[in-house]
């Protein structure tokens, strides 16, 4: 591990500076391009953003502020070849991940054999014991998945997290395309890319193959996109989402029980819907089992799901499995479910909750990137080498405070890829998110992804919500 | 649709229709001050803007005089005044946002856009060298909106409840601009037809984008029964109130078609429309104009908050 903190790896270059087969097609077309015009293109793309509104909010800063995430016009690309590779792992994780779930919330065989220790659920808020001795229609708890992996060398992707509960930026995986599509046509005739603009359309499948069992014959299933508002930092996800799957975009205004369905206030009475694809957290889904001030959801919601009459998608509960406490774990969970050994390694990872381990996280602190347990976005991080001693040490005392809420990882030397900046191309670190969809009929990975790049130099925050931006990512054709 | 989503599309064109109703105001009131001499009628008109648009007495808590570009900003982007155009093509691109899914993307893009540019424009105070950029950029906000809904909507319940928003409003607007000057077109003793009332028949004219429609109707004519009869009754003016029920009426149609039944509100378009359309405009000065237009703003709502109600806008 130390030895990959200290060699960089760039996926465009070779360390002679020449150019690696993924992007020989791309760096031809590039090197041929007038690049005072490509630069009036970079500001152009900026507009087309703003003007179809693909915004974000952030969250403690002034509601009405809107956003743009960044966008780099400098593709991301993965050979078809690593592609394969990548997606036999991601496979057998997110197969691993419902195994678990589904294990979690029934007969708990992983804590009985030892492999897990009781305390990894216990006072763990994401655990819902609403779910217990409950199966979701079909089997599946993670419709949606998205697996953030981060890479050091030519063959050495790892999982920094997955996301199971509401895993956002699939509509910049879509929107990033579409604006390369609009803005370079001609590019695409001479690299072979895999197109990702049919996601929705499988996404829509994927949920309406989740039929609650109250979905009866042969009508197809209604899906509706359940979210927070237009307030939220992902709204117009929600909204771009649902407006390509021709679903209905429902608030918990919008919604109540009829008949024992959850339905929608239409213009002509209510209709009942049968999967709902909800963008707000379990704790507010239902004012009558979680946060009893939720706005945001449906008083009695949880009572129908219990009783076969609607399908939620992700389910309730799933949280559990991409805590950061049980991600620790995920290499013995991957080999528990599958009896494989994991094709994705983990970062390695140390539970500061262990004395050992809190013990060397101390004594190297200025060298780990340490997190915490429950947080997510970037917030309640430190970043070791590029901390002043006054913040390592008011993160030592915290750590000491209450060592349970923090896990820590080495700091990776995490691959760049060349952003398009003033100067010319300049390496950045990135990261990656595949999207993973999971129904009764299998499991669906998308060709391609979220890149997310981190676009001051040096840095390694790729967060939005931190200053990053985002790359479209291209997996090349067999 | 949901509810909350026909609330959504009707409010967003209420608002564009009301702001660009706003801009036509002030267009007018700065053509005729600027044709005034002398400071004192000039301020005297932009007044009368202010009571057309109904906010004379919110804008007398902030303010003590009428000054050209004190009002025109007041009415155009001050931040205390929720009434503001600034505030009216927010609101719209609100809506809009909240009925993403409901709306093709052009629309969305035309409603988006203007909102930038206009927010970009009104940032600053708005000087009189380029109040007329301002008030064309506002109106060509609503041109577009329109455009992109013609020419990419599907002619289905998201279009008629749009096209019932602004219908609605264009009618209440009408109607109001109207009553605040009926007394104009009032036969009265002193009337021989001088330049004076043929300016101010000319403002009415040009606070609904009638004149000249008008003068081609009327070969130039100006006679105040007439103008009356053309605001109120005229079936091809487009601002006229027959014509904004029309228009609300076969939309509504639209809507009884498509959902297989007719709703409380279809009962009440039927009768206000019945009555208009069998009155004269002799009957209107009979009864008293004002009277008449009182009784078609105050029927106007109703229908509105029929259709709000019928349709389940809110719970």
């Amino acid at each position: 591990m130390t030895a990959a903190s200290t060699t960089k790896f760039d996926e465009m270059l070779n360390e002679d500076g020449s150019v690696r087969p993924a992007y020989a097609d791309f760096c031809d077309w590039y090197d041929s391009q007038d690049k005072s015009w490509l630069k009036r293109q970079d500001a152009e793309a900026e507009r087309f953003f703003r003007r179809i509104g693909i915004t974000f909010n952030v969250y403690g800063e002034e509601a009405a502020e809107e956003r743009l995430i960044p966008f780099d016009m400098i593709p991301r690309i993965i050979t078809a070849r690593e592609w394969r590779k990548l997606t036999r792992g991601i496979e057998q994780r997110v197969r691993a991940l419902n195994a678990f779930l589904q294990d979690l919330y029934h007969r708990q065989e992983i804590i009985r054999s030892g492999r897990l220790p009781i305390h990894a659920l216990r006072d763990n808020d994401a655990f819902l014991s609403q779910m217990i001795g409950f199966t979701p229609p079909g089997g599946v708890y993670t419709h949606i998945v998205g697996i953030d992996l981060v890479r050091t060398g030519p063959n050495d992707f790892m999982v920094l997290e997955d996301n199971a509960r509401t895993p956002s930026g699939v509509s910049y995986m879509l929107e990033n395309r579409e604006t390369m599509m609009a803005m370079f046509p001609e590019l695409f005739t001479k690299v072979p890319v895999r197109p990702v603009s049919d996601y929705p359309r499988r996404l829509a499948r994927s949920l309406r193959a989740c039929a609650p069992p109250a979905c009866s014959g042969s009508k197809r299933p209604v899906v509706a996109v359940l979210t927070p508002g237009i307030y939220n930092s992902a709204y117009f996800e929600h909204a771009f989402l649902a407006d390509q799957m021709g679903a209905e975009l429902v608030e918990g205004s919008d919604l109540r029980i009829v008949d024992g369905r959850v339905a929608m206030r239409t213009t002509t009475g209510y209709k009942a819907i049968d999967v709902i694809y909800r963008r707000v957290d379990d704790d507010y889904l239902d004012p009558l089992s979680f946060n009893p001030n939720s706005v945001l959801g449906v008083a009695g919601i949880m009572d129908v799901y219990r009783a076969g009459g609607i399908t939620i998608a992700n389910a309730p509960g799933t949280g559990i499995a991409d805590d950061k406490a049980i991600y620790s774990y995920m290499p013995e969970i991957v080999e528990f479910y599958t009896g494989e050994k994991p094709i994705l390694n983990n970062v390695p990872t140390w539970r500061c909750s262990e004395p050992d381990a809190l013990a060397y996280v101390l004594d190297n602190l200025a060298d780990l990137v340490v997190k915490e347990v429950h947080g997510s976005g970037g917030y309640g991080m430190l970043i070791g080498p590029t901390s002043s001693k006054k913040e390592l040490a008011a993160f030592e005392a915290k750590l000491r405070a209450k060592p349970d809420n923090y896990i820590a990882q080495p700091t990776l030397s995490l691959s760049t890829v060349p952003i398009f900046a003033k100067e010319g191309l300049a390496p950045r670190h990135v990261d990656l998110r595949p999207f993973v969809l999971v129904s009764p009929d299998g499991i669906d990975i998308t060709p391609g992804g979220l890149t997310r790049v981190a676009l001051k130099k040096g840095s390694l925050v790729v967060n939005s919500s931190q200053g990053g931006g985002t790359k479209d990512t291209w997996v090349l054709d067999e | 649709m949901l509810g909350r989503a026909a609330n959504g599309v009707y409010w967003m064109n209420r608002y564009l229709e009301r702001a660009e109703n706003a801009a036509r105001l002030i267009d007018v009131g700065f053509h005729l001050a600027l044709t005034r001499g002398d400071k004192e009628s000039a301020d005297e008109e932009w007044k009368s803007v202010l009571t057309t648009t109904g906010q004379v007495d919110a804008y007398l808590e902030l303010y003590s005089d009428f000054n050209g570009p004190q009002v025109f900003n007041y009415l155009l982007r001050d931040k205390d005044n929720p009434a503001s155009v600034l505030r009216m093509v927010e609101n719209a691109r609100t809506n809009a946002r909240v009925v993403r899914t409901s709306l093709t993307n052009s629309v969305w893009e035309a409603t988006n856009e203007g909102w930038m540019i206009l927010s970009e424009m009104l940032a600053r105070p708005v000087r009189e060298t380029n109040l007329g950029e301002v008030l064309t950029a506002i109106r060509r906000q609503g041109t577009l909106v329109r455009g992109a809904m013609e020419g990419t909507m599907l002619r289905n319940e998201v279009f008629n409840f749009a096209r019932i928003g602004t219908f609605i409003e264009r009618a209440d607007n009408t109607a109001r601009i109207l009553d605040v000057k009926y007394y104009v077109l009032l036969p009265s003793a002193a009337w021989v037809g001088s330049s004076l009332d043929n300016v101010q028949w000319d403002t009415l004219l040009r606070s609904v984008a009638g004149n000249r429609a008008y003068s081609w109707l009327n070969a130039a004519s100006m006679e105040p029964r007439g103008i009356a009869r053309f605001l109120i009754l005229d079936g091809q003016f487009p601002r006229s109130l027959v014509f904004c029920y029309e228009k609300i009426r076969s939309n509504m149609a639209g809507l009884a078609k498509e959902y297989g039944h007719e709703v409380s509100a279809h009962e009440l378009l039927r009768d206000a429309g019945a009555r208009l359309h069998q009155t004269s405009i002799e009957e209107i000065f009979e009864g008293g104009l004002h009277e008449f237009l009182q009784d078609f703003i105050g029927k106007t709502i109703e229908i509105g908050n029929a259709i709000a109600a019928d349709y389940r806008f809110i719970e």
